[in-house]
């Protein structure tokens, strides 16, 4: 046993109490990292946060745990920035061992249009202090010689954009490492236990109904990935989100290295090696909106067939295992942070397939909201009132590739 | 789900169609014309269970179709 599993087995698990000053529903990275920074940063310990299965058994457990800055709208770079600098952080903050690893990230183009996409995502994301460069095939070959710059014969490889702090970090260590620094300081997680209402007194938000009995809290934030609907739905509100299963599988160990992170925009697919060996890879998600998790043979030969295109090395791999997560898709593809216009309810959604890298930013900035009252600065662009605004963040381009 | 019964066309493949998302369906308590607007153009139910939506039969008849789909099995309801 290592020692990350020894210092969980340390943790105190609780009984819920009939009320807590901050209760959060749902126990995937986003919910913990609110939870471990309203703790550390805020001294707000009196908080749960309910899980309905276990934590992490939603998208963050399932993740291809990219993350990446290389956004293509000033207010995402500044933000997804913010949040692959707390990563770097992490392993030190919180004395856990996350397994964060920066490979660096290409992104190839193969068509005229696609290499014009990467040319002005270079230049704002430099402009925004991101390191984000255009790389001709040569050097391509030379990050990462696997690659078949002639795609297969059919997708020839243009060129791309070099994401230079693109990483991976293992996800359900995230996770824990949320979950274990705000239970040492006092906060509840209450496994096992789903919210199946809201208790409403007026129009306010006063607490949940559980399937361990009422809590009241002082504000409820929801964090509940794909099932944010049904939540909001018990207060009245409706969302600009949809349910999009997201398929992704891995395969046995490749003897050689793959240095960088890969994946082609146009192809809509992507690959990371793990520390392992495997080959993690990922795909755009499903087009119908759907709760299922049913994974599919087919996402599973379209997928190979694009990848081995572009690493032809990859045909010679066993697929060992495939998922599927339920993505909270907004309609800008950007995240929704913040107050929610109903009294006592917060919310953090919209986190797709690309909310991963946004779990430390995202759990910071929520905590200080909620421990200020004000929406900070960070976040205010991505703010649930912006639809009525008519001011969305759409940037769907460079969400493709989680 | 890997067939769609077209009305005009019976059933084919799930890869002969576009999915054109939920059928928008403000709810009737929303009056204010702005608010209607608003929640058509943005606002999604997202039901965890029945859901009706619109499908469009790009290989075959070139038509839209409405249809009923258990979104929480990802099966539609005849
Ligand atoms: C296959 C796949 C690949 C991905 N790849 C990437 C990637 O490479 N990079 C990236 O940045 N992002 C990626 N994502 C997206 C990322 O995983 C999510 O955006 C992120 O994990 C969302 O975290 P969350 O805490 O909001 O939601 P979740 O982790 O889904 O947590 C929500 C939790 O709420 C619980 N819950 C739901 N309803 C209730 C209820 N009524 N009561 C109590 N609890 C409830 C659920 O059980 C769940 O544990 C990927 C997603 C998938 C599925
Ligand atoms: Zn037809």
């Amino acid at each position: 046993m290592n020692e990350f599993v020894e210092t969980l087995l340390e943790l105190t698990w609780h009984e819920p109490k009939s009320s807590y000053d901050v209760v959060i529903i749902g126990g995937g990275g986003h919910g913990l990292a609110t939870a471990y920074y309203l703790a550390t940063r805020h001294g707000i310990t009196n908080v749960a946060v309910i899980e309905a299965d276990y934590i992490g058994s939603g998208n963050s457990g399932r993740n291809t745990t990219i993350i990446r800055a290389n956004y293509g709208i000033p207010e995402s770079i500044r933000f997804y920035n913010h949040s692959v600098d707390l990563y770097r952080n992490l392993e030190a903050e919180t004395g856990c061992r996350i397994m964060h690893a920066n490979k660096g990230l290409i992104w190839m183009a193969h068509t005229e249009s696609g290499m014009r996409a990467e040319r002005s995502r270079v230049q704002l994301n430099n402009a925004c202090g991101v390191e984000t460069v255009l790389v001709d095939p040569i050097e391509i070959k030379r990050l990462c010689p696997q690659v078949d710059l002639t795609g297969g014969g059919r997708y020839p490889v243009l060129g791309a954009s070099f994401h230079v702090p693109g990483s991976t970090a293992r996800h359900d260590r995230v996770v824990w490492a949320y979950a274990q620094g705000a239970m040492h300081r006092g906060v509840h997680v209450l496994q096992g236990t789903s919210v199946t209402g809201l208790l409403r007194d007026g129009d306010r938000v006063v607490g949940v109904k559980t399937s361990r009995g009422d809590i009241s809290a002082g504000i409820v934030m929801s964090a509940v990935g794909g099932d944010v609907s049904t939540i909001a739905a018990h207060a009245g509100l409706r969302l600009p989100v949809r349910t999009h299963p997201l398929q992704a599988f891995v395969t046995n160990g490749y003897a050689q290295g793959l240095g960088p992170i890969v994946s082609s925009t146009d192809l809509l697919c992507y690959v990371s090696q793990t520390a392992r060996g495997q080959m993690l890879i990922g795909h755009e998600f499903e087009r119908e909106s759907s709760y299922s998790r049913q994974s599919s043979f087919q996402f599973l030969q379209s997928c190979s067939l694009k990848m081995a295109y572009l690493l032809p090395f990859v045909r010679n791999l066993k697929i060992l295992r495939q998922w599927t997560g339920r993505c909270d898709i907004s309609a800008d593809f950007s995240p929704i942070m913040g107050f929610t216009g109903v009294e006592g309810l917060v919310i953090t959604t919209g986190w797709g397939t690309w909310g991963f890298k946004g779990i430390p930013a995202g759990g910071e900035q929520m905590a200080e909201l909620i421990a200020t009252g004000r929406t900070p600065d960070l976040i205010a662009p991505f703010a649930l009132s912006r639809f009525a605004a008519d001011h969305p963040m759409a940037d769907q381009g460079s969400t493709g590739t989680r | 789900m890997l067939t769609i019964v077209c009305p005009n066309c019976g059933p084919r493949a799930v890869e002969e169609f576009r999915f054109g998302g939920e059928l928008p369906q403000p709810p009737d308590r929303l009056t204010d014309d702005f608010d209607r607007d608003l929640d058509r153009v943005w606002m999604f139910t997202n039901a965890d269970g029945v859901q009706t939506e619109r499908w469009f039969h790009e290989a075959g008849c070139h038509r839209w179709h409405t249809a009923q789909r258990d979104t929480t099995v990802d099966r539609f309801i005849d």
